[in-house]
């Protein structure tokens, strides 16, 4: 945890203004994604706390020098790979005044240089070089005791997996499996099963909502037949097919996953009559878009995975994505795509992927809906008297459940945020 | 510096530049009141039934990254995005402006197939919100002659703007 002496005191002083509603996890208090208080102390505990967070694919940075710019909660760090291959994760910010030294999102070099006063560091973020360190003709300098290795850049612990990467400020983290669980674990490695990954592009938006909106969006498959008129009217969705909402042992993270019927696309009469926006006539004049080509070694043609803190992995048909959730206090965070094929798709594969593309991202048929009702919640809970959120859809329950129609995901990710923040 | 591939300037006889320029200057005017005017279904009608239309970012675009914001291939999918942007999507209410400027006409191909580029800007008024601007880009043009009138063979969108604010729902 970062030693800054203003954000601990904020992080661990009581607030009894802060208390959470009576009738348990069927409510969420607006204070949960509006005070900033609560936000600091998220930071610190979550974001730079005990969590895994993921900062970047292997495939990004595949050469030895290579490096990206990347955030851990909001605080930015530089991957970088090593001449051994080795792969680093350090603070982006000159030890010596604090400035932010790495500008570009990605590139390749052998030592970063502080551009402002010049001192060095290695792709490890060891401090290597100080200009006038002896000062000059022995006037000036730096005192004889200062000793470059004392000084380099905060470096993060961290780990891989099928190339996947992710850091932690917590020195002593448990592995990753152990991490995500044996239930998360089984569809990361369905996307990410050791086959080399082929970078597609990135696509970055900011969201005018809190961070956890992003996570519970995907922790509540209740929304996914009405908001997105897209799915039902296509046939993507479909209330019969095999679907679960997946949540690991601890409830903070979570697969939400549905199976196709092998016939392909189906309208589902049921759903259509509880839509408003469904068209019935409406018909694709170019179906590829809805395709799916049978990859994976999973029962579920969608998994939508959400990681605990800072992770969405898409595996949406045959359009893939990493998403890195980048918080800018409570009511805003940048949201970071990272689509991606395998390194052995066809050149016809690779269309697919990009035609199916038209589905996610912040101008996709799912994804703008996603970033456009967020914004809404958001407003409403800025511009009204404080209130709070009903969770009631399946009673009580928690954990995993094959129902759609329930929120169970939503409050065991309340009984983990609760007992992480002591509130 | 043409930024992506097979848009690089050739030479072009200035008089057929100018002539060239004055009617791609109307086909953005059009285009871009079609948009504006949210008739959609018109906004297809500016493609060629064989046409690619991808909205990238410039980050995307100079490491040739493939993926679009929006990536279509062919008229049925730009004719797809149209009805299901007006049909089935859920967003904010808003207005949009598209100015283009700084027209170049890049190349004539011996087919006919003229390369263009134009600067775009597009500002967003969204309820009780200030007008902002929503995408600073660039267009890379591909025209065919089709009668009295061009098409667009090809258009690639790349924006500067690294973030985009929250979503992009109608095309650029």
């Amino acid at each position: 945890m970062p030693d800054d002496g203003r954000k601990a005191v904020a992080s661990n002083r009581s607030l009894p203004r802060f208390i959470w509603p009576e009738d348990g996890l069927t409510r969420i208090p607006d204070w949960v994604y509006t005070s900033h208080e609560i936000y600091e102390r998220e930071v610190a505990r979550i974001f730079h706390g005990r969590t895994w967070n993921y900062v970047a694919l292997e495939a990004e940075i595949p050469r030895p020098g290579d490096f990206k710019r990347s955030f851990v909660g909001p605080t930015a760090v530089v991957v970088a790979r090593e001449q051994d291959g080795t792969i680093h994760v350090f603070e982006n910010r000159c030890a010596h005044r604090g400035s932010e030294f790495c500008r570009a999102h990605r590139g390749s070099a052998t030592e970063f240089v502080c551009p402002y006063h010049q001192w060095t560091y290695d792709l490890s973020g060891n401090l290597i070089g100080v200009p006038f360190r002896r000062g000059v003709k022995g006037e000036g300098g730096m005192p004889k005791d200062f000793r470059l290795e004392d000084h380099g850049l905060r470096s993060l612990a961290v780990t891989t997996r099928n190339g996947v990467v992710f850091a932690s400020f917590a020195a002593d983290m448990e592995s990753l499996e152990d991490y995500l669980g044996p239930e998360i674990l089984a569809d990361f490695d369905a996307t990410f099963d050791g086959r080399k990954l082929k970078l597609l592009g990135y696509y970055r938006n900011t969201v005018p909502a809190n961070w956890k909106m992003y996570h519970e969006n995907l922790k509540d498959p209740y929304h996914a037949t009405l908001l997105h008129a897209y799915l039902v009217t296509f046939g993507l969705l479909v209330a019969g097919n095999k679907s679960a909402m997946i949540v690991d042992a601890r409830g903070r993270h979570g697969t939400m996953a549905s199976a196709r019927g092998d016939d392909g696309p189906k309208v589902d009469q049921a759903s259509k009559r509880e839509m408003r926006a469904f068209h019935e006539d409406m018909k694709l004049n170019d179906p590829r878009i809805l395709d799916y080509v049978k990859e994976f070694d999973s029962p579920w043609s969608v998994t939508m995975q959400t990681i605990w803190p800072n992770m969405v992995v898409q595996r949406e048909l045959n359009t893939l994505g990493t998403r890195q959730i980048v918080p800018h206090g409570p009511n805003a965070f940048t949201m970071v795509w990272t689509m991606f094929g395998y390194a052995d798709d066809s050149e016809a594969m690779t269309r697919h992927r990009l035609r199916q593309g038209n589905l996610m991202g912040p101008a996709g048929f799912l994804g703008l809906e996603d970033n456009e009702a967020m914004k809404f919640v958001q407003d409403g809970l800025r511009k009204s008297m404080p209130g709070e959120a009903i969770v009631e859809l399946g009673g009580t329950d928690e954990g995993t459940t094959a129902k759609l129609i329930s929120e169970a995901a939503i409050r065991s990710m309340y009984r983990y945020w609760r007992d992480v923040m002591e509130l | 510096m043409a930024m992506l591939a097979g848009f690089a300037r050739s030479a072009v006889d200035p008089r057929l530049a100018r002539e060239l320029r004055a009617e791609i200057e109307e086909f953005h005017a059009e285009y871009c009141a079609a948009l504006d005017e949210n008739r959609l279904e018109d906004w297809v009608s500016f493609f060629t039934p064989d046409a690619v239309y991808r909205i990238t970012s410039r980050e995307n675009a100079e490491a040739e990254l493939p993926v679009g914001l929006v990536y279509c291939e062919g008229a049925g999918m730009l004719r797809d995005r149209a009805l299901a942007i007006a049909k089935t999507a859920m967003f904010a209410p808003r207005y949009l402006q598209h100015q283009v400027g700084n027209i170049r006409v890049l190349g004539v191909s011996g087919d006919g197939i003229v390369s263009a580029q134009a600067n775009y800007l597009l500002f967003q008024t969204l309820v009780d919100e200030k007008t902002t601007i929503h995408q600073v880009g660039r267009y890379f043009d591909r025209f065919v002659r089709a009668g009295a009138r061009v098409l667009l063979r090809e258009r690639h969108c790349v924006y500067d703007s690294v973030l985009l604010d929250n979503s992009l729902v109608l095309p650029v």
